[in-house]
């Protein structure tokens, strides 16, 4: 008997069928993936279990029992152990006492005082049994995400949780750490724990899980054993059809859209982000940025857009608006953080689309917008970029996250500039809109737009650069051809043990 | 009506509910306190609406009273939506009060309607200024704009009552006070025992306006825009700055016309300390209005009812009048309440 079954799920937000009659079933020592792209339900089903949601319909059997949890408390009182997309810590408790945090006995012998020092002892228990290295006394904020991330798979382990829940673990960790992290829950089922692991990354849920269980749009496509399946069945039961990789046409460069020569800019803190870099990018050609994040590649973008201020050296624009207002509609700017710097999480998707040519035709004048037209080039961008939505009148935080992307790409794309600058355009992404954002990136360079991609993915920069320029420490490392390097190359130019000539020379 | 507008509607409902909801409990709360007090809550309650709306005279003061929580609340409300507290209301209304009035007694001979439109104008740029001193401070000087617009009242209104008893005294200069304004730059009364003007309808319009500004104007959206995130504007070419000195200018302004048609609209001249607190209130209203124009009107509407009527309330049970203080701060708490609650909501959905 499986420890967790779902039957027949169904869970309707309005407007959207999060959950339909979806059955999922988990067996004690087991990694159940479950596999699907940003907006297909993962993490709805697995809120309904938690009791954060109560399903409209279905039921859901607990070792046998029929369960039906209406807050978390009873869920983590039945075994069931939630670590979220979002961690739920507090960041200036130590680590013992965010995992005893809640509970009613937080010692042995049942006296209401706190007893952190058994905690304690006992959590370093847990810990070293599954290789969880932690160090209690720690006050949360001064750890690292991936430790934190251990904080909170303490947390359910402390309180005797059978079956464990991460949504999307990995997102926020580094390469090393999800080989870390991998490990820990291989020791877990082989203590005979369940585990439910989320995510939209297909190799990943090939090298950990026992079964996969695919979702899309809400309904369980298929539930396969990783043995018997392959990276691109994944694919198909994810995105419905083949994943073909774009193919990418030679380019054919116009006139110059961006010159720089020895740019410097300095960061937030008044260090010296990018120290005498200098590169053009010509209509109708993506130049990929290279490098590991922080290297400079976000200052360097932004003194392009012109929200930073160059220190030193020469940016030109030629051809472009030379006023400031209509310079920024000149230049598309797909930023690295849509929260921050993207969108209006709480304005309607009409009024995100519209931002940046509000007070112009088709869109009004400077005294009056035309809400209508707005409205109706929402509609369009909702379906030419399939962005997944009711309507235009919702607001942008409702999307997730790889629609709210497509809704920037909109924006930026649909103002017809001729320069694009794409920082980290699918950070986050799953393989349909990743793919998605590749093609349109594509047929924009092929009607003559400049594109200047910004990635730390370097299967990105591959697939899609004519030219690839490496950043280390703020520096340019050196400019290749796309067609002409190998990844070996490019890889010792991003940790910058080579320059250019160096790094060629040694692979040939 | 549009579909866009239509789209609002549930929106509108929901705060308009939830604002209903927080008066009634603050009201349901209140009745323990004067049941406690010994009287009887009934009583106390219908004496309230007959003192605020039981007669024409009644309905006179409370609409006259209605007219600077109007601006006042605009003000906050304005400034709200670009994430701006403007806690200066009270000193940009003395600002505009001092402008109209010099306008509306040293300019005389013209027509009324120039003559009110001058002294109009006067006063929202009088409180603009005041306005756009926090303004400039902000967006230049990165200093805190509750603070400074918190000093900045104390500035104004003791100013004024400097120029009361001195330079702008009326001859001889027994009493501290201006002279009246010019007959030409007088509001049309429309119900001269409570002091009622035109200026309601003025402050109506300016509602009006203030919500079309809002929401259908670039400068409106943009505004609003730099409100929700600084940074998502910054890099959609909204300059910052500018938007954040011009709100609080028109802020400002709208608080001005407080003071402005309080002098036009009823009293004539200029006393020191003649307001009773509209700036100051005005956090409240748009508190209350959910920083809506519209909402703000209702919300405007509703406190000067509760204090006219207080008094009938205190005639009739002995109750203080005080009391109506804590039936507002009750409203606010519950509203905040409610904030809470969808808070939290909010953070279990995402
Ligand atoms: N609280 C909510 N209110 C309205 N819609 C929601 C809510 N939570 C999720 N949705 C919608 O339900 C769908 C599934 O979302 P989700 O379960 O978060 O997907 P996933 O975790 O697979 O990315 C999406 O279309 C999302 O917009
Ligand atoms: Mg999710």
């Amino acid at each position: 008997m499986p420890l967790l079954r779902m039957e027949r799920i169904t869970k309707t937000f309005p407007g959207v069928v999060a959950n339909d009659r979806v059955d999922f079933a988990v067996d004690r020592g087991e990694i159940h993936a479950l596999l699907g792209e940003n907006g297909s339900g993962k993490t709805t089903l697995m809120n309904a279990l938690y009791g954060l949601h109560r399903p409209d319909s279905g039921r859901m059997l607990l070792d046998g029992e029929e369960v039906g949890f209406t807050s978390p408390i009873d869920a983590i009182a039945a075994g069931i152990g939630m670590v979220h997309q979002h961690f739920m810590l507090v960041p200036p408790l130590t680590v013992v006492e965010n995992i005893v945090l809640g509970l009613k006995t937080a010692n042995a012998r049942g006296s209401p005082l706190l007893d952190l020092r058994t905690a304690a002892a006992r959590i370093r228990e847990l810990a070293a049994a599954h290789g969880l290295d932690i160090d209690t006394d720690a006050q949360v904020w001064q750890l690292p995400v991936g430790a934190q991330q251990r904080v909170e798979i303490l947390k359910a382990l402390y309180r005797d949780a059978d079956l464990l829940i991460l949504d999307e673990p990995t997102a926020v960790l580094a390469p090393s750490e999800v080989e870390h992290l991998i490990g820990v829950l291989r020791s877990l089922a082989a203590s005979g724990k369940a585990i439910i692991f989320i995510s939209h990354k297909l190799n990943e849920v090939m090298e950990v899980a026992d079964r996969i269980s695919v979702l899309r749009g809400g309904r369980l496509a298929g539930t396969v054993a990783a043995a018997e399946t392959d990276p691109s069945e994944l694919a198909r039961l994810m995105v419905g059809r083949d994943i073909v990789p774009p193919r990418r046409r030679s380019s054919r460069p116009g006139a110059p859209v961006l010159w720089i020569e020895d740019l410097s800019v300095r960061d937030d803190r008044g260090l010296r982000a990018v120290d005498g870099v200098g590169f053009s990018l010509f209509e109708g050609e993506i130049l990929g940025i290279a490098g590991v994040d922080g290297n400079g590649q976000k200052e360097l973008t932004e003194a392009i857009a012109g929200v930073r201020a160059v220190e030193d050296g020469r940016l030109d624009l030629p051809g472009l608006a030379p006023s400031r207002g209509a310079r920024f509609r000149d230049i598309g700017h797909v930023t690295e953080d849509r929260h921050q710097t993207g969108l209006l999480m709480s304005f309607r998707l009409w009024e995100n689309l519209a931002l940046k040519s509000s007070g112009r035709p088709p869109f009004g004048s400077p005294f009056w917008l035309r809400v209508g037209a707005m409205r109706d080039a929402t509609v369009r961008a909702i379906e030419t970029f399939s962005i997944k939505a009711p309507g235009p009148d919702i607001p942008a935080s409702v999307l997730s996250g790889g629609n709210q992307q497509k809704l920037v790409l909109a924006r930026e794309l649909g103002l017809g500039p001729k320069l694009l600058l794409a920082a980290q355009p699918t950070r986050g992404l799953d393989v349909g809109a990743t793919e998605y954002v590749h093609r349109r990136l594509l047929a924009a360079r092929d009607d003559g737009m400049a594109i200047l991609l910004v990635s730390t993915e370097l299967d990105e920069i591959l697939a899609l650069s004519d030219r690839i320029l490496v950043m280390y420490e703020g520096r340019a490392m050196g400019q290749v051809n796309a067609d002409e390097v190998t990844r070996e190359t490019i890889g010792l130019m991003m940790s910058g043990i080579a320059s250019r000539e160096a790094a060629t020379g040694s692979a040939s | 009506m549009s579909e866009a507008a239509a789209a609002r509607i549930p929106e509108v409902l929901r705060a308009t509910s939830i604002s209903l909801a927080a008066i009634a409990l603050a009201l349901a709360a209140s009745a323990v306190l004067i049941l406690l007090a010994g009287a009887d809550p009934l009583v106390a309650y219908w004496a309230l609406l007959q003192g605020a709306v039981g007669d024409g005279f009644a309905l006179g003061n409370t609409l006259a009273r209605t007219t600077p929580l109007i601006f006042t609340g605009l003000a906050v409300a304005f400034a709200f939506r670009c994430n701006l507290l403007n806690i200066g209301a009270e000193g940009q209304l003395y600002a505009g009060a001092l402008a109209s009035v010099v306008i509306g007694i040293y300019l005389t001979g013209l027509p009324a309607v120039l003559h009110i439109a001058l002294a109009i104008a006067g006063g929202f740029m009088a409180g603009a200024a005041w306005g756009g001193v926090a303004g400039y401070l902000r967006s230049a000087r990165g200093i805190n704009e509750i603070i400074s617009t918190i000093m900045l009242n104390f500035v104004a209104i003791f100013f004024v009552s400097y120029l009361v008893h001195g330079p702008l005294a009326e001859p001889p200069g027994f009493f501290h006070q201006t002279a009246m304004v010019a007959e030409s730059a007088r509001l049309p009364v429309l119900y001269a025992k409570s002091d009622l003007s035109i200026a309601i309808f003025i402050a109506v319009g300016f509602a009006l306006v203030t919500a079309y500004v809002l929401w259908r104007t670039p400068f409106g959206l943009k505004l609003r825009a730099v409100g929700e995130s600084t940074g998502t504007a910054r890099f959609a070419g909204v300059p910052v700055n500018r938007y954040v000195f011009g709100a609080m200018s028109v802020s400002g302004g709208l608080a001005g016309l407080a003071g402005t048609t309080e002098m036009i609209g009823g009293q004539y001249r200029l006393l020191d300390f003649f307001s009773p607190g509209y700036g100051f209130d005005g956090i409240a209203v748009a508190f209350l209005g959910r920083s809506d124009p519209i909402g703000v009107v209702f919300a405007a509407f509703l406190f000067a009812a509760l204090r006219v009527g207080a008094n009938q309330m205190q005639r009739t049970t002995g109750l203080p009048t005080s009391l109506i203080l804590v039936i507002q701060g009750m409203v606010i708490l519950f509203i905040l309440g409610v904030a809470v609650l969808e808070w939290h909501r909010r953070r279990r959905r995402g």
